[in-house]
């Protein structure tokens, strides 16, 4: 059941020259935000593969954080046009999979934007705890 | 080609003295293809006093209106809420300021229903989209429509646009640029094709009740406006409101008195300068009412005027002019190409 | 997994100082690897990993006690991630098979509860730990430093970088739009806060960048597009025509002089003064030759004329000149584009553009200048008559929420100097209306000392409105200034003759476009992003490009220079190394996996997928791969891999962050 305490296990996934770099600069601010996303580095938010996605759901994750360049200004150009693509098809995998729709989130964040992620991750983590916990290992394995 | 048809709100002083106003925007519906329908048992806004007095009562009688004008849609085949004109800038505020607030605070919605509800009647905010004249007829009539009834060219008569403080209050209104510097009672002058002054007190407080409450001050207002319009050369003061159309045209003359000065001119309102511009005659637009005459600054138009020497392309300069070059503002360029939104 | 078998990592947890250790029980956390971290041999916590001592410790370890791998979990990847891959390496251990955690800025500095932040700390590594153990060794891939430079804008920034590359021996192209160099600094009169005359000491420099023996000037051209990588950069430039052939112009000015066009210069003379329709921007200009400005000039727009033609003494007019394209390779580009100024047209209270009275800075600076429309006569917009009191605005456009937020940097010294010149040349009564006085640098507030006691008005208040609407005695004709008098805590009306809007620097209006020719982005404001807003301002983030000057940020003319020099003794830097190293983080194809599908082949913007007809597969040129991923997330065969961000190393890390075989081992 949701609430009781329940903390949710969020990865995150963040490309190495504007989403991951948001989160330092959030951290040199020293702005507080909800410790449950875990995050992972890649080159460019282009480099993610669905099959991430779904390997951290089903190894325990409760949900998964997306975040990337903004449109147009991508380090390597245009890669996050693609990582928006592969997001919706993805969305759509998951609904038919029983995935809510809260649970895999894509959103953008340039460097200095620290602040606007700290937000968006307090956000995810406040729908994710209403969602509950997704409980795919357990289950599978019982 | 059928009329688009709105709800139409008087007001109080369209009925006695601002009769002029709603004569000259009667006369203009029609060949722009508007028709306005009053709507039915409508009662006074409460202007700008009574809400300081008894909020809360203020509103409910503000939301009769709207009730009132929510009932009956004018037939136009468009979505749910319909449009409700308002001309005068008073009426249109407190109109506009109460949807918008029932709107966003539920507990006044509530407390308003309860009162509208002793008279049978009850308002859902948001059916009713307030609109100023000046909004409806720049935007939903715009430029071309408007210049294709002209066949009167105000041209050579200068002109001051002056929109008053209610209808320039920010959060309001979404078609102006910018509240503290709005420019559509200027491009519907220039398409009108008067020569518009840059007013610089455009949207300054004509003073509106202070002439009652304190004499000085009020004269004061409209003596700065008066004499800002009289040093640009302004022939005619162009409104969009009945309060500031009384203080300036009104009490002109007392004004004078008070400070020992001798300024003359008339004040009219812009529904006035398009049926002018539109061909109609004087009479029929109520002018001749205005205690400050307006017919021999209107004598201008209709004589001869030469061409503007600023014709295509740059002037020629003297050999021996000095004067340096300006910059290029923006302004007017919209004018001729404001087109009505679809 | 047999490598799971072989490896041997050693962790290390950083204090930093009490940075970490305040929040995360560091201690705790080496113990918990060690005892529960897969292959984990060592784990150590120390005060400070990235001192020599610390450094010291890996290479300890990994000599001693056979580390094959090795995770730091300290501040941010982007600061130490090179130091300990150095360490790492003088060990004797590849540099890529070490990796490293944040729990600095990922967690430490972002959440409160120790107990919390201990846990998500033993998470993060235990992602690195998993990940490391599939890093495989790669080498860095060497390229070619191509030791000609692009340096694009012609203004003092750029004239400064370009003379230092070209004094050290390396070629340059300079690219500048306008017909000459100069940039901004051209039209402006004196200097703060020495009040030297800047196109006495600007001069001398553009002059030596015109005729430098290592500099090719190309004045009137743009950069259209530019392609490659730090090294080898492949760029095309568009010279626009002249319409004057250079080789036979001697620069006499007789076409200008002759020309019956007269127009008004918007560029130089910043609106305030006219120029021909052929033209040379000022006389100083450098190149010296002429420009035909086409859409102004008779004979392009109506088929008469060619007065210039007929009086150029040797037949230096050509009509039907051509742009041509010119394509030139270099290894580094340096952008030193400058700024524009905020249109004050936006703020209609101050009625600039409206009153004719209310002047921009540029305006005064044109007006003020011994070349300039008035011969230095500082005068009202009538041409005649000499002001007898002025007003400076400070501030507009610059530190309004409804404008720019930011500080422009130099209006405040720019103001005083105004205010000097105007008392000097007119012996008006001049006010500055400021919100601080900011004279920060060296010699400056010195200046504002000085200018204080040459008796300028100061009245501390941010403008509300310049009007000519008179009100009260005193006012008839005059500008008056409305303001709060905030010392006072009155309202005030200053009548005055003259207005002059320190008017702010903003980003050129096309900066985006220029930086994404360039591979690089903008600040929020519009400004080019530096590497590091302290410890790299010159440097962006695409490997090989450099900014310089106002283009970065609202600066004055000191720190342009000192920028354009900083850029060039990086570009020179790489230069004299001839090769550099690039991350070997590469994407190539299993052509025995590939089945010729091609959905890859669209992905890459930097064109280094090829597919290859004769065998039906697809190839990948790591001199071109910017590694950035995206082909190896689409092959649906997985034939792509990506060295350094395989699919291996990530899924452990996502095994990892979830401790996924420490909660198995507890559930059994």
């Amino acid at each position: 059941m949701p609430g009781n305490g329940f903390e949710p296990v969020i990865v995150g996934f963040t490309c190495n020259w504007c989403s991951y770099r948001a989160a330092d600069t959030a951290g040199m601010a020293r702005i507080k935000y909800a410790p449950n996303v875990r995050l992972i580095r890649l080159m460019c938010s282009g480099r993610l593969d669905p099959q991430f996605v779904l390997k951290a759901l089903a190894e325990g994750a409760d949900a998964v954080f997306i975040s990337g360049c903004h449109p147009g200004d991508c380090h390597y150009i245009e890669q996050n046009y693609k990582t928006m693509r592969r997001y919706e098809l993805l969305k759509r995998t998951l609904a038919q999979l029983g995935i809510e729709d809260g649970r895999v989130k894509l959103v953008w964040a340039s460097a200095a934007e620290g602040a606007i992620l700290a937000e968006e991750i307090n956000k995810m983590v406040a729908e994710v705890k209403a969602l509950g916990p997704l409980n795919w290992k357990l289950e599978a394995r019982s | 080609m059928t009329d688009t048809r709105y709800s139409y709100f008087p007001g109080c002083s369209l009925e006695r003295n601002a009769e002029a106003y709603h004569k000259s925007s009667m006369a203009i519906a029609g060949p722009l293809g508007l028709e306005f329908v009053e709507i039915e048992d409508w009662n006074c806004c409460g202007a700008t006093e009574y809400i300081s007095l008894h909020m809360l009562a203020s509103y409910a009688i503000i939301a009769r209106n709207l009730a009132q004008a929510a009932r009956h849609s004018p037939g136009n085949s468009q979505a749910s809420a319909h449009d409700l004109v308002a001309p005068c800038s008073a009426c249109y505020l407190n109109l506009s300021k109460c949807d918008k607030y029932m709107r966003t605070d539920a507990d006044l919605a509530e407390k308003v229903n309860l009162a509208l509800a002793a008279g049978g009647l009850s308002y859902k905010p948001g059916s009713v989209h307030v609109r100023h004249l000046l909004d409806v007829l720049v935007n939903d009539v715009g430029c071309s429509k408007m210049k294709a009834q002209v066949t009167r060219p105000l041209k050579g008569l200068r002109v001051a646009p002056y929109y008053g403080c209610l209808i320039s209050r920010p959060g309001l209104r979404t078609d102006e640029h910018d509240p503290e510097y709005p420019t559509s009672l200027d491009d519907l002058l220039a398409c009108l094709g008067a020569e518009v002054v840059d007013f610089p007190l455009k949207t300054h407080c004509c003073g509106g009740h202070m002439t009652q409450i304190s004499e000085g001050t009020g004269f004061e207002l409209i003596r700065r406006l008066v004499k800002g319009a009289a040093d640009y050369h302004a022939d005619v003061i162009v409104t969009v409101c009945p309060m500031c159309q009384l203080n300036l045209d009104a009490f002109q003359g007392a004004m004078n008195r008070y400070f020992k000065t001798a300024y003359h001119v008339p004040v009219l309102y812009f529904t006035q300068m398009m049926g002018l511009a539109f061909g109609r005659d004087a009479a029929s637009l109520g002018i001749g009412a205005e205690l400050v005459d307006a017919r021999p600054a209107l004598a201008k138009i209709g004589v001869e005027v030469p061409p503007p020497p600023e014709a295509e392309g740059a002037p020629k300069r003297k050999r021996d002019d000095k004067s340096l070059p300006m910059p290029k503002m923006p302004k007017h360029e919209a004018a001729a190409t404001r087109e009505a939104k679809p | 997994m047999k490598r799971l078998d072989e490896a041997r990592v050693g962790v290390y947890v950083c204090h930093c100082g009490s940075n970490i250790s305040a929040t995360v029980d560091v201690e705790n956390v080496a113990k918990w690897a060690g005892e529960n971290l897969p292959n984990v041999i060592c784990a150590r916590d120390n005060k400070f990993m990235c001192s020599s001592l610390g450094q010291e410790l890996i290479e300890k370890d990994i000599k001693e006690q056979g580390l094959t791998r090795v995770v730091v979990a300290a501040c941010s990847p982007h600061l130490h991630e090179a130091t300990f891959r150095g360490a790492c390496q003088r060990a004797g251990l590849n540099p890529y098979l070490f990796d490293m955690v944040s729990i600095r800025e990922q967690v430490s500095w972002v959440i409160s509860d120790r107990a919390i932040a201990t846990e998500k700390a033993k998470a993060l590594i235990s992602g690195g730990v998993r990940r490391v153990i599939h890093n495989e060794p790669l080498e860095p891939i060497l390229v070619d430093i191509n030791p000609n430079v692009l340096v694009v804008g012609g203004g003092i920034a750029g004239i400064q970088a370009a003379l230092e590359i070209a004094d050290s021996g390396s070629h340059v192209y300079l690219v500048e739009r306008e017909p000459s160099l100069g940039g901004h600094m051209a039209q402006f009169d004196k200097t703060f806060p020495t009040l030297d005359c800047s196109a006495c000491i600007l001069t001398p420099k553009m002059y030596s960048a015109g005729n430098h023996k290592n500099i090719t000037l190309l004045t009137y051209s743009e950069v259209e597009k530019v392609d490659g990588f730090i090294g080898n950069f492949t760029v095309k430039i568009r010279q626009r025509a002249r319409k004057v052939k250079i080789e036979l112009c001697t620069g006499c000015g007789a076409c200008e002089e002759k020309c019956p066009k007269k127009v008004v210069d918007d560029v130089f003379e910043a609106g305030l003064g006219f120029r021909k329709a052929i033209y040379r921007p000022f006389p100083q200009a450098v190149p010296k030759y002429p420009v035909i400005d086409v859409e102004n000039c008779t004979f392009f727009q109506r088929g008469t004329c060619k007065a210039c033609e007929k009086f150029c003494p040797t037949g230096a007019i050509d009509f039907k000149q051509e742009d041509e394209i010119i394509t030139v390779n270099v290894g580094n580009v340096i952008l030193a584009t400058g700024f524009d100024l905020f249109d004050s047209r936006r703020i209609p209270q101050y009625g600039y553009g409206r009153l004719a009275n209310v002047f921009t800075s540029l305006e005064f600076e044109r007006l003020s200048n011994a070349a300039g429309p008035t011969g230095g006569k500082v005068v009202l917009r009538d041409g005649v008559t000499v002001p007898q009191s002025v007003a400076i605005v400070h501030c507009a456009g610059s530190r309004d929420r409804n404008y720019n937020k930011y500080c422009s940097a130099i209006c405040c010294m720019q103001s005083l100097k105004f205010a000097h010149l105007v008392k000097e040349r007119t012996g008006a009564r001049v006010y500055n209306f400021y919100i601080d006085i900011r004279t920060s640098a060296k010699a400056y507030d010195e200046f504002y000392q000085h200018i204080i006691e040459e008796g300028i008005l100061f009245v501390r208040g941010k403008v509300a409105e310049v009007t000519d609407a008179a009100r009260l005695s005193g006012e008839e004709g005059k500008l008056i200034v409305q303001v709060e008098d905030t010392l006072v805590g009155k309202q005030r009306r200053i009548p005055v003759d003259m207005v002059i809007l320190s008017a702010g620097l903003e980003p050129r209006h096309d900066a985006k476009e220029v930086g994404k020719k360039f591979g690089i982005s903008c600040s929020m404001d519009g400004w080019f992003i530096e590497r590091h807003p302290k410890l790299d301002p010159v440097a962006t983030m695409t490997d090989g490009i450099f900014i310089a000057g106002a283009c970065q940020g609202p600066k004055d003319i000191p720190a342009a220079v000192s920028q354009g020099a900083a850029a060039a003794a990086r570009v020179q830097g790489l230069i004299s190394q001839r090769q550099i190293s690039l991350e070997p983080v590469r994407a190539s194809v299993d052509a025995e996996k590939c089945s010729g599908c091609r959905i890859c082949n669209t992905m890459c913007p930097f064109n280094a997928i090829a597919f290859l007809a004769d065998r039906q597969v697809t190839e990948i040129n790591p001199a071109l791969c910017q590694g950035c991923g995206t082909c190896v997330s689409a092959c649906p065969a997985g034939a792509i891999t990506g060295t350094h961000f395989s699919n291996e190393q990530i899924m452990a890390q996502i095994e990892g962050v979830l401790m996924l075989d420490l909660r198995q081992m507890a559930m059994a």
